[in-house]
């Protein structure tokens, strides 16, 4: 897939080493505007590490990282950024709050310190709330939904603050698999009517190629960037290469 | 009855102060109770006590009055506050040991006090369960000037605020100041408990934070919801504990505490009574 417009992310040869122990070697990746990507890789292969240089938590120890263009030290424009944590669904089910309340707080570091919520801000919560279908949820208690339903809202407060960027860490884990077909839907949706460019960080190879329309393999390095199409060609055997074990995916046909 | 509380003075230090009590302990308390802290409180309040005991050895020892137990109260509770920062960043995975350590730590530096200045008296009685008469006009400006710190800082940072309560990941993801937030707040938490001893007594000080909030979780939808409910509790909790314990001569902090646990019976009771009838109707 090739654009005319410069790469939303651009890692250029990033090294990552935690003490000792190498998490990412001389990393490559450019994520075109409009992606559906989808990070795979082994456990400790550095999808999280990927991600936290990313999201400017870590900083690279080699090599640089662009962010729409700008260099990530300079990089300001952060709610261009959604995030939804793989920890989100973890949180305490006892606290009171609504949907409306927990949506809010994807604006609140955009407000900025000693100001308000405004109209406008109360508008977008509802139209983020909306656009993930949960609008007759509003006023509910959080904790009472289902967690296909809280994933929603989680998405829900990353796209508040109006991302072109979402990255999603495991986001179905602890879904049952028809709220997982509702879930893709919604992320198709987001891609293809809304412009939002997607990184889907999982280790389910079989779901992501029926969806992504681009895959990164991660193991340390990176082995494989390409689209989908591509990467379903690639034999077991490969796979099993990167994986550093041996590996038997089902792959789906993509639908696209 | 109520109008007895407007005849003589000192009682009307205590209503007052009994209303602003009311009013910050369980709004305060709500983000103590969310964010599971609720025994944050029982070890700030015995570190309170520390310095209280502190401030009564001074007075009777030196006689002095620069450094009254209310305010050898409020700086000891203040400076706990932020030993607990300290441990709970030093045990990151035993975050509830910074809890006992400074509890007994209060209670320990309590006693040493107590006994320096010679053993009991009714001062600390008062101190300990609470007290109707014991609250001057002083002490009473001092809890307004507390009050309205508290009601400024957190209509400041209750948005930031909530968010640290609700998913501290996200929060730090975002760019929320989370340990200059967390320590503003428990800074408050300090003065609230130090504010609220008079009435209601070292031991049952961190039940008018958590009580009221406990009642209003099971009835309450949302986040200020629930802190609505619980300061329409903690106010009923204060005024009728203040009432029944003047008239029955019992130390108001037993009284409170009763009430308030009367009114959390009666929510957990009458919202199981509610779900019964909403399901029979359903079913129907």
């Amino acid at each position: 897939m090739f654009t005319l417009t410069s790469p939303i992310v651009r890692f250029n040869h990033v090294s990552y080493a935690y003490e000792s122990k190498h998490a990412l070697q001389d990393i490559n990746l450019d994520i075109p505007t409009g992606a559906f990507l989808g990070l795979v890789g082994p456990n400790g292969g550095g999808k999280t590490t990927l991600i936290k240089l990313l999201l400017g938590l870590l900083k690279p120890q080699q090599g640089s990282i662009e962010l729409f263009g700008e260099k990530i030290e300079n990089f300001k424009k952060w709610n261009k950024i959604g995030f939804v944590s793989q920890k989100a669904n973890s949180f305490n089910r006892g606290f009171p709050a609504t949907v409306r309340e927990v949506v809010s707080t994807g604006l609140t570091a955009n407000v900025g310190y000693f100001r308000f919520f405004t109209k406008q801000h109360k508008q977008k919560v509802e139209h983020a709330v909306d656009l993930v279908g949960m609008k007759e949820y509003l006023d509910t208690n959080i904790g009472s939904l289902s967690g296909g339903q809280q994933q929603r809202i989680f998405i829900a407060r990353s796209l508040v603050s109006d991302p072109s960027l979402l990255i999603l860490d495991e986001p179905t884990v602890g879904i049952d698999t028809e709220n997982v077909k509702k879930f893709y839907d919604l992320l198709h949706q987001l891609n293809e009517e809304n412009n939002i460019s997607l990184l889907l960080v999982s280790h389910d190879i079989g779901t992501m190629t029926k969806h992504a329309n681009g895959i990164a393999c991660l193991n340390k390095q990176l082995h494989f960037h390409g689209d989908t199409e591509a990467f379903a060609r690639l034999s077991d055997n490969q796979l099993s290469n990167f994986y550093g074990h041996p590996l038997q995916v089902v792959t789906h046909q993509h639908e696209h | 009855m109520l109008n007895l509380f407007f005849t003589y003075d000192f009682l009307q230090n205590t209503f007052y102060t009994g209303l602003l009590i009311g009013l910050i302990g369980p709004l305060l308390g709500t983000f103590v109770v969310v964010r599971r802290l609720s025994l944050i409180a029982d070890a700030l309040s015995h570190v309170t006590l520390g310095g209280i005991a502190f401030g009564l050895f001074l007075e009777k020892k030196y006689g002095v009055l620069f450094l009254s137990p209310f305010y050898a109260g409020m700086g000891f509770s203040v400076v706990g506050s932020i030993f607990i920062e300290r441990l709970r960043s030093v045990y990151k995975a035993y975050q509830e040991l910074a809890i006992p350590i400074i509890l007994s730590g209060g209670v320990g530096l309590s006693v040493i006090f107590i006994s320096l200045a010679d053993g009991f008296n009714t001062d600390l009685y008062g101190y300990l369960f609470g007290s109707v008469t014991a609250v001057s006009r002083n002490d009473l400006w001092s809890i307004v000037v507390i009050t309205i710190i508290v009601l400024t800082v957190l209509f400041l940072f209750y948005k930031e605020l909530f968010m640290l309560s609700f998913d501290e990941e996200h929060a730090v993801v975002s760019g929320i100041h989370s340990k200059r937030i967390h320590f503003i707040f428990i800074v408050l938490t300090a003065l609230v408990i130090s504010a609220s001893i008079r009435i209601v007594g070292v031991l049952l000080v961190s039940a008018l934070m958590t009580l009221p909030v406990a009642a209003s979780i099971r009835i309450a939808k949302g986040f200020k919801q629930t802190i609505f409910f619980s300061v329409i509790f903690g106010e009923l909790s204060v005024i009728i504990g203040l009432l029944t314990g003047y008239y029955f001569e019992i130390p108001p902090g037993g009284t409170i505490v009763l009430t308030s646990i009367i009114i959390l019976i009666l929510t957990i009771f009458s919202k199981k009574l509610w779900n019964y009838f909403t399901r029979k109707t359903v079913i129907q």
